[in-house]
């Protein structure tokens, strides 16, 4: 249908079009969600949404961080790989530290501090590459894609690095609280000497690394939306030349945003550290591509100028709900790479079709 | 400062070479207070360049540059706007993807203390602050809050104009005001062009439609080859006589027999 005879349409008819236009990504995501209700088996259960939550983590840091590149016209291409690199360093430097005779909650704290310190350098280079180099960001990210995977692989010996000092997995596979029917509510720790049949009907809630995340996700939720290095953000994207006429610090933006982007991708590195109990340099790979996809979906354009935190959240849960449907289902998750890719070039069409009436007004 | 006999811009002499072209070649100007200059000549006549200077892209190789009495060297873009020169370019001056106020304020956003802590953008001030300076010049937009994109060629100029002034404008050049704009939006503009003056705002139009430039403009100053092949009053002449100094007098007479 096209934007003609949406016009076409009378009164109540257009607005529902235009209705559907602009929330069709909630819809399919309900859609998702009755789908694999109906199909899989336990999926529609408080202890499966969780685990959702905690495997959309990744994508959610990454796409995050690209929201604000993708706004501003660019695009990371690095995320994936910065994201391993993130994994590799901390996971090496938790093993150093604690080898050195650190005590372990010392050795992780200061493997995540340091590596949160190194995670702006990718940034750094590939905001320096676009602003002052003129380098276009497709080609400064793409070049730091390779450089991040082949530093990893380096430090890594090519083998993923284990040995971690122990109670790194404690806090990343931790809950908020415990709760034992009737018996106990505790915080953060499961209580010790717990019989087997009582730790069966324990029930944990909300994962620690989906607080955490969703907390920082907040934060800049509101710098997008509510500050002028948000309004700048946007600026950029919308007019790169208005930007720099009315005084905006064009270059300086562009590097905070390159940088913002490669902090989540370093904090998404230790997360699967600390999830995982391993650094491996493949670790953020793939999420590349489901990150720039969740932005996408939430109604970014890659020409910048538009999109939203609220709306790389629900791309990102798409992804995410796609994955463990299909999990749940045995549908081996590469099949996921399909529908990830159908969506995609549905949300553009979608983007297409509907752009005046979407984006009327606010 | 505004004082009539003082002109808020004086070029004197100025030249800007290309390599061997001298795409300017000592030209001088003024403009006062109040005055719409229309600045005319023909395609690579030099204008461009000479507003070029003046707005801070380019750099004359010789010559002065006076404001409101004071010689000034305009390095940059940055130099012309906090000067008060504000150039009106058709497409580079706005966000498409934000809205008016938004615009009008963009760079300079009005921001306020939430929770007495973090700094957050001050959307009412902005609105109304805009509203203000959009009735003062009679420039009429159904909602402030509407993106720039829905709005027609017109209304995008005036936010633009109205930007300036609304960040103390001494000297608006507008490059082309009119073109691509439809016949009523063409009149809204020359009346804003009339409503600025008023105000005291000086300005320069550069634009190769004579018609609307007879209408708002109060002198003349026309270029060709480079340099300044005449000044005339509005009032005290006509548009052959532009017409003949733009492309060169002989050329109007050959083809004339």
């Amino acid at each position: 249908m096209s934007v003609e005879n949406i016009r076409k349409l009378s009164g109540t008819k257009r607005e529902w079009v235009v209705l559907l236009g602009r929330s069709w990504i909630y819809l399919f995501l309900l859609g998702e969600i009755i789908i694999f209700s109906f199909l899989g088996t336990g999926f529609f259960s408080a202890k499966n949404f969780q685990n959702i939550m905690v495997n959309s983590m990744t994508i959610m840091l990454l796409a995050a961080g690209q929201t604000f590149v993708i706004i501003t016209g660019g695009i990371d291409l690095s995320v994936g790989f910065v994201m391993g690199f993130a994994s590799v360093v901390s996971a090496k430097m938790m093993v150093s530290f604690y080898a050195l005779g650190f005590p372990p909650g010392l050795a992780i704290l200061s493997g995540v501090l340091i590596t949160m310190l190194i995670g702006f350098l990718p940034g750094l280079l590939n905001g320096f590459l676009v602003t002052k180099m003129k380098v276009p960001p497709f080609i400064a990210t793409f070049g730091m894609y390779g450089i991040a995977y082949g530093f990893s692989e380096i430090i890594s010996y090519n083998v993923p690095i284990t040995n971690l000092p122990p109670g790194v997995g404690d806090f990343g596979n931790g809950y908020l609280l415990y709760y034992l029917p009737g018996k106990f509510l505790t915080w953060f720790r499961q209580p010790a000497g717990l019989a087997r049949a009582e730790i069966r009907e324990l029930v944990s809630i909300v994962p620690n690394i989906f607080i955490i995340s969703l907390l920082i996700i907040l934060v800049f939720w509101f710098i997008l939306n509510r500050t002028q290095f948000g309004q700048h953000t946007f600026a950029i994207g919308g007019n790169i030349d208005a930007a720099r006429r009315s005084g905006i610090n064009v270059d300086r933006h562009l590097m905070k945003v390159y940088v913002i982007s490669s902090f989540f991708a370093s904090l998404g590195g230790i997360m699967y550290v600390l999830r995982f109990v391993n650094g491996r340099a493949d670790a953020g790979s793939v999420r590349m591509l489901d990150s720039v996809v969740a932005v996408v979906i939430g109604g970014a354009s890659l020409y910048g100028g538009t999109g939203g935190m609220i709306g790389t959240l629900i791309g990102t849960f798409i992804i995410g709900v796609l994955e463990t449907g299909m999990v749940n289902l045995g549908i081996p998750t590469f099949n996921k790479y399909i529908y990830v890719g159908v969506i995609l070039i549905l949300a553009v069409l979608i983007d297409q079709f509907f752009p005046e009436l979407i984006r009327k007004g606010e | 400062m505004n004082d009539k006999h003082m002109p808020v811009l004086e070029v004197k002499d100025i030249v800007k070479r290309f390599g061997g072209l001298v795409a300017v070649n000592k030209v001088s100007m003024k403009v006062f207070p109040g005055e719409v200059v229309g600045l005319l000549g023909d395609n690579g006549a030099g204008k461009s360049t000479l507003i070029k200077v003046v707005s801070g892209v380019y750099h004359q190789d010789e010559g002065q540059v006076f404001f409101n009495g004071d010689e000034v060297k305009i390095n940059n873009p940055m130099d012309a706007i906090r000067l008060g020169i504000e150039t009106i370019y058709q497409d580079l001056a706005l966000a498409e993807n934000l809205n008016v106020y938004s615009n009008i304020f963009l760079g300079r956003e009005k921001l306020k203390k939430a929770l007495g802590l973090i700094e957050v953008l001050d959307h009412d001030y902005m609105h109304r602050e805009s509203k203000k300076v959009l009735d003062q010049l009679g420039i009429e937009i159904p909602s402030l809050k509407n993106k720039i994109k829905m709005l027609s060629g017109g209304q995008r100029q005036s936010v633009a104009i109205s930007r300036s002034i609304y960040w103390n404008a001494k000297l608006l050049i507008m490059d082309e005001p009119t073109a691509a704009l439809g016949v009523a939006e063409q009149r809204k503009v020359l009346d804003l062009v009339r409503t600025l003056s008023s105000h005291g705002v000086g300005i320069i139009i550069i634009s190769h439609q004579l018609y609307d430039v007879f209408q708002v403009s109060h002198r003349l100053v026309i270029l060709r080859r480079g340099e300044k092949v005449g000044e005339l009053i509005v009032k005290e002449t006509n548009p052959d006589e532009v017409v003949s100094l733009i492309v060169g007098a002989e050329l109007v007479q050959n083809s004339g027999r």
